[in-house]
């Protein structure tokens, strides 16, 4: 994939860009979007693929403005503008399906179908629990357990990352907290909002995700009008990365 | 020089430290009986009485969720000892302004115990150690610059008198400022914040308010005192730094004894040992700079973690955060330091923690306070100018250091009092 930048409003961005074909905006989870992982050969096989790192992300700056999701999605609608993009497929991880969801409800005529994998973004559980585990309290070796649905293989090892590698990702945890931390992975009027939605929608989610819950996917898929919803076998909150090709074929056939 | 008394306040009465993960946030209430809770209470106000008896100004701190410090809401102490008190200087370090929604709510609580001391009070601000984050709910990320937002606005507060002002900043909004009281002290009570960086301090000094800080021993304290000082000449302060600018925190015991000094010396160090914290507490996600945790994965820890984990009196002497020993020890340790570092004008002496009883603690206080602190005023006047270095080695004089025969153990991951992460 080839590395571009873009400014707006004031955030200078890095825009990973590959393939050929219908134009798909990629959005990234709180790790933040690496072109060398194999899912991504699988989508650019048919699809032009756009994949911004977010603001605070990667490469891409962090304005001191910026401290909500919905501040992305609406630098994300503009970079549709910049970029010619009309109308686009979506496929978004995590927190990247959260700023998806945003968008969705701005201008959901600009959206054609969309994947959402294991997003965040909504509460729809009860006042005295959290919906998603709440990973900034429970010990850092637990995280990878509810992560990875083979935490082992899927271990991060500081010994095999430049220190320019470890600077990202700790810059990628720091803006993540930034945008997550209060309200603790959502915004309570996202709900309320959800019903705008024009999209076919799927949602999916790792059979092993310790974080999405079936029923949090389940609750969050029966907001959004239409959605339909899909499970993906040992696999953790990140399918694209513990099961590529289970994951790209499922969404490149939900996309057609 | 001016030496405040300082006791965290702790309840150590807990179970085995191997029984429970975290001292700090997770660690249950109900090992906390209120009645010994109410007893220790009133012990460690009669201790901080006894200070002022002795000549000595008092300080008091805040934490949260923890039995480490059972302060959450400091200026109700604060305002209990402006009426338990009648000379001592009550210097509060801090008020954690960076966890605070309302700065204009803790300018209100400081002015009216401004008002309820007669202008007693020396108002010190904190950005917080790590663990006071999730207790808080408060973002790890941007703290700084709340901090000072928030600071800015507590000053400008406190010297607005001419009715309403409003404030719609970056992070906080205030319709109608116009607080009652105002500030007894005139234009407003000293301004303290405490950091343990040097790019901190450069911030301070560049304001020109009291830096205070915390354990760091030789080298650390002389580089943020540095830093201060560069900060406040480049803000055109002008050339000298006077000492009472700055300020030192140390565990201190005086014992009449070395056998005394060292028995109240290492029931001292609860202070840094039993200070066990789970590390998603200790290291929240953009606390300390991308670069630090970088070092971190590779590695690095905070100095004061490695020392926790196989602690000493000696040690701790040695690393010049303990004073501790003979009236002439401790002088000449705290002289020592003094000259290393450049010269500071307030220390601030932990003088309890932990399980050092209420007869050991008077008995530490009244040896200081009879014995050293009236060499340390003669010596270091509040005249002098800091940044005088003494040509001396960072660590006091050999036969001015305790010498223990044993360590003291401790059980489980710990991290620094200051809330460097294991990693």
């Amino acid at each position: 994939m080839k590395r571009t930048a873009i400014t707006i409003a004031g955030c200078e961005l890095e825009i990973h860009e590959g393939g050929s074909g219908a134009p798909l905006l990629f959005l990234h989870p709180g790790g933040g979007f690496n072109p060398q992982d194999p899912y991504v050969e699988l989508l650019t096989a048919t699809r032009r693929v756009i994949a911004p790192s977010h603001p605070g992300f990667g490469a891409s700056q962090l304005p001191d403005w910026i401290d909500h999701v919905d501040d992305i999605a609406h630098i994300y609608l503009e970079l549709m503008d910049r970029m010619g993009l009309a109308k686009v497929d979506v496929i978004a991880c995590s927190v990247g399906g959260w700023i998806a969801a945003e968008m969705m409800t701005k201008t959901p005529e600009r959206f054609g179908k969309v994947v959402l994998v294991a997003p965040v973004g909504v509460k729809t559980g009860p006042t005295d629990k959290l919906d998603i585990p709440d990973i900034y309290v429970m010990p850092p070796a637990d995280v990878p357990k509810l992560m990875y649905h083979d935490p082992v293989k899927n271990a991060v090892q500081p010994a095999m990352l430049s220190d320019e590698e470890l600077a990202i990702s700790a810059r990628n945890r720091e803006t993540l907290a930034l945008l997550v931390w209060e309200p603790y992975m959502h915004n309570p009027k996202l709900k309320r909002r959800l019903h705008r939605v024009a999209s076919p929608t799927l949602f999916l989610r790792g059979a092993s995700d310790g974080l999405i819950s079936a029923a949090y996917l389940e609750a969050y898929a029966g907001l959004v009008p239409g959605a339909r919803t899909a499970t993906i076998a040992e696999a953790g909150h990140g399918p694209q990365i513990e099961q590529p090709q289970a994951f790209a074929r499922m969404a490149l056939d939900f996309l057609g | 020089m001016q030496a405040w008394h300082f006791s965290e306040s702790a309840y150590p009465y807990l179970p085995p430290a191997d029984s429970y993960p975290s001292i700090r946030v997770s660690l249950a209430s109900k090992n906390y009986d209120p009645k010994k809770g109410a007893a220790l209470w009133d012990r460690y106000l009669h201790e901080w009485q006894i200070a002022e008896e002795e000549g000595m100004d008092i300080m008091l701190n805040e934490h949260h969720q923890t039995a480490t410090c059972v302060d959450p809401a400091a200026p109700m102490v604060l305002a209990a000892l402006a009426r338990l008190t009648t000379t001592a200087r009550l210097l509060i370090l801090g008020n954690p302004i960076a966890n605070r929604r309302q700065p204009v709510r803790v300018a209100e609580e400081m002015a009216l115990c401004d008002v309820l001391s007669h202008g007693r009070v020396e108002a010190g601000f904190v950005r917080g150690v790590p663990y006071e984050i999730s207790p808080a709910n408060s973002n790890p990320v941007r703290m700084n610059e709340r901090f000072w937002e928030a600071l800015d606005l507590i000053v400008k507060t406190w010297t607005s008198h001419d009715g309403p002002f409003s404030h719609e900043g970056r992070f906080f909004h205030h319709r109608n400022i116009n607080v009652w009281p105002r500030v007894y002290q005139n234009p407003h009570p000293p301004v303290w914040v405490s950091t343990t960086s040097a790019s901190g301090a450069a911030e301070v000094g560049a304001k020109g308010f009291i830096q205070a800080t915390f354990l760091t021993g030789y080298d650390a304290t002389r580089k943020i005192y540095e830093s201060y000082r560069a900060a406040w000449r480049k803000a055109g302060r002008g050339v000298d730094v006077p000492n009472d600018r700055l300020a030192y925190a140390a565990l201190v015991y005086v014992g009449e004894t070395e056998q005394e000094a060292l028995e109240g010396a290492e029931k001292l160090l609860w202070y840094v040992t039993a200070n066990k914290v789970a590390p998603q507490y200790a290291n929240p996600p953009g606390y300390v700079p991308v670069a630090a945790n970088v070092a971190m994965q590779r590695g690095a820890s905070h100095p004061l973690s490695q020392f926790s984990k196989n602690a000493s009196v000696e040690a701790a002497i040695r690393s010049g955060f303990m004073f501790a020993g003979t009236p002439d020890q401790v002088y000449e340790q705290i002289k020592r330091h003094y000259e290393y570092v450049g010269g500071y004008g307030h220390l601030l002496i932990m003088g309890q923690a932990g399980f050092l009883e209420h007869d050991d603690t008077v008995k530490g206080i009244r040896n200081f306070a009879r014995e050293v602190y009236p060499r340390l005023k003669e010596m270091f006047p509040k005249t002098t100018i800091s940044g005088q270095y003494g040509d001396v080695p960072a660590a006091p004089p050999e036969r001015f250091v305790l010498r223990t025969s044993h360590e003291v153990s401790t059980d489980g991951p710990l991290i620094s009092a200051l809330g460097g992460a294991e990693a």
